[in-house]
């Protein structure tokens, strides 16, 4: 019985049957909670169940163990503890992009160390199948936790957001990966500890090398495949420390980060490895000579007076309302709105933003109800019925050439049909193209009016015009 | 390979099918907070850390488990704070009292 349900019986730590079973409660605690995070209704409880099921898997650990230096667990568990709360609660709901990559980089290097921490207690003497997995554990924990860095470093400003492509960079990194194979393999059969060090170097080049050459725009692919790995990290820890509470954890995490990776990845029609080594956006594409075409000009008074006779508004928001913090704005906007009659929803496209939901999350800081957040398939057939729709801060996923143009390098990615209302009014700083490299069509047509301004700043400026209207 | 090994990859592969079987269900509203509590679920390598640290022999091992823990722990803490920080916002309003 014990055997079958977890094997972790024969782990040296002399767990108990309890211990298994109570191990077993918080791994159901985790997927219980993943499922009640699926509504809007339950996903708090959904988040607290999981929450106490780590609370069960820590307790268990600490008093199942025969812990000889306390002095070191508390300390990291205060340490820890106190970051991790100072982050989560000082955060702003715009840069939470970084903030998860940041987390899952602290996952994965957390894996790589457990696996390192069991090389340095046994000697690196491990049996074959232990040694694969402690090796996995290493690469992939490496990995998330450099590219992580990376990724983060990219989102919040301090690295340039868009690719850098080094010369020769995919054959390097093919290389670096067959480095690390075949490293790991000399680890395995010599059983040495230095070997193991070197797989960890390589890996953490690795990550770097990887992330570098993707663009901001596909951070949110970039993102969920590092949340996947940091899963996938973690169960790879479980097998060398032979708990299933870490290989239950892990596999639901790994699951639930490829399902958003793919989601993010067809919302753009490319497949991931197109995402992962096409450098996409590193060199501005063809486009075409920009500012030689008439654009209609608006002022705030324009799109007061359009939004005033208008019944049906929906506004589409993108990368540039998170930028310029403009979501409350928009929702003041809305509510004006709103006491007009004016009924108002928002279209949100998969991969706008950084990471995927990270509009609904803006939006929902700024009192919007979710039932107004409307994702593609809602919206589209919507934009026909629509005599205003408002722009912001978005570009590529309201691209028409991506439904028209067969030689455009988006061509195929399903967009926000925005074209269709009578009336779209794109706020933008200026006419440049978007992540893309690509010139918009949709500035050009006779319905588009161009506000030119700072998101935040132009929403304002039609607020204080709707009152003179 | 042994017995326990081999219970560990089935665990694994049925925990992966219950994840995608459990997950494909989030709509896109809710993805960032599922992001960040998955994230956090990933901490659950606190288990190892704190094992880690907690019986390992020497200063190197305690430094390795010290920064395990600490790295873990930032990991789950944080995830499960910024999630609910974000889901307490996620209300169904009756539009504006």
């Amino acid at each position: 019985m014990t055997d079958f349900l977890f094997f972790a019986a024969e782990a040296e730590s002399n767990e108990g049957t309890l211990t298994l079973l109570l191990y077993l409660a918080s791994a159901v605690l985790f997927i219980l909670g993943l499922k009640q995070l699926s509504s809007p209704r339950t996903a708090r409880r959904g988040n607290m169940l999981a929450s106490g099921g780590m609370l069960i898997a820590i307790v268990v650990t600490l008093i199942a163990n025969d812990i000889t230096s306390w002095a070191t667990v508390i300390a990291g568990l205060v340490v820890g503890g106190g970051v991790g709360a100072l982050l989560a609660l000082k955060v702003k709901m715009t840069s939470m992009p970084e903030l998860v990559a940041a987390f899952n980089g602290f996952g994965g290097v957390a894996s790589a160390l457990v696996a390192l921490a069991e090389i340095e207690r046994n000697d690196a003497a491990f049996s074959v199948e232990t040694g694969v997995v402690v090796a996995l554990s290493l690469l992939i924990g490496s990995i998330t936790f450099s590219g992580s860095f990376v990724a983060f470093g990219k989102l919040n400003g301090s690295l340039p957001g868009r690719p850098i492509l080094l010369p020769a960079g995919k054959s390097i990194n093919a290389l670096l990966a067959l480095g690390a194979i075949g490293v790991s393999v000399w680890a395995i059969a010599a059983e040495e500890a230095f070997a193991y060090w070197i797989v960890v170097a390589i890996a953490l080049v690795l990550g770097v090398l990887a992330v570098i050459p993707i663009g901001g725009a596909d951070m949110p692919v970039v993102i969920s495949l590092l949340n996947s790995f940091s899963g996938v990290a973690a169960a790879m820890a479980g097998f060398v420390i032979s708990n299933s509470a870490l290989i239950i954890g892990g596999a639901l995490v790994g699951a639930a980060g490829m399902i958003l990776t793919l989601l993010m990845a067809d919302a753009m029609n490319r497949s991931i490895a197109n995402v992962l080594f096409s450098g996409f956006g590193a060199t501005t594409s063809s486009g075409g000579p920009i500012g030689d075409k008439p654009v209609k000009s608006a002022t705030p008074d324009d799109v007061a007076i359009a939004l005033t006779y208008a019944e049906n508004v929906m506004v589409v928001p993108g990368y540039g309302l998170a930028v310029a913090q403009a979501q409350h704005a928009v929702r003041d906007l809305a509510n004006i709105l709103e006491d007009k009659g004016i009924n108002v929803t928002y279209a949100i496209h998969p991969v706008a933003g950084r990471m995927p939901g990270h509009m609904n999350v803006l939006l929902a800081e700024a009192d919007v109800p979710y039932d107004q957040l409307l994702d593609l398939d809602q919206s589209n057939p919507r934009f026909g019925q629509t005599d205003v729709v408002l722009v912001i801060g978005a570009n590529d996923v309201v691209n028409p050439s991506a439904r028209a143009d067969e030689t455009s390098p988006i061509y195929g990615m399903p967009i926000l049909d925005v074209d269709y209302a009578s009336t779209v009014v794109v706020i933008k700083r200026s006419l440049s193209p978007g992540f893309a490299g690509i010139d918009n069509p949709l500035f050009y047509l006779d319905n588009t009016m161009m506000l030119f301004s700072d998101g935040k700043a132009a929403v304002e400026s039609v607020i204080s015009a709707m009152a003179n209207v | 390979m042994s017995a326990a090994f081999v219970s560990g990859i089935v665990v694994f592969v049925l925990a992966a099918f219950v994840g995608l079987e459990v997950i494909s269900k989030v709509p896109p509203t809710l993805h960032t907070p599922l992001m960040s509590g998955a994230n956090a679920i990933s901490g659950i390598t606190i288990v190892g850390a704190v094992i880690a640290a907690g019986v390992g022999e020497g200063t190197f091992a305690a430094i390795l488990g010290f920064l395990a823990v600490t790295a873990a722990t930032i990991n789950v803490v944080g995830g499960f704070l910024v999630t609910d920080r974000m889901l307490e916002m996620f209300k169904k309003k009756p539009g504006r009292g």
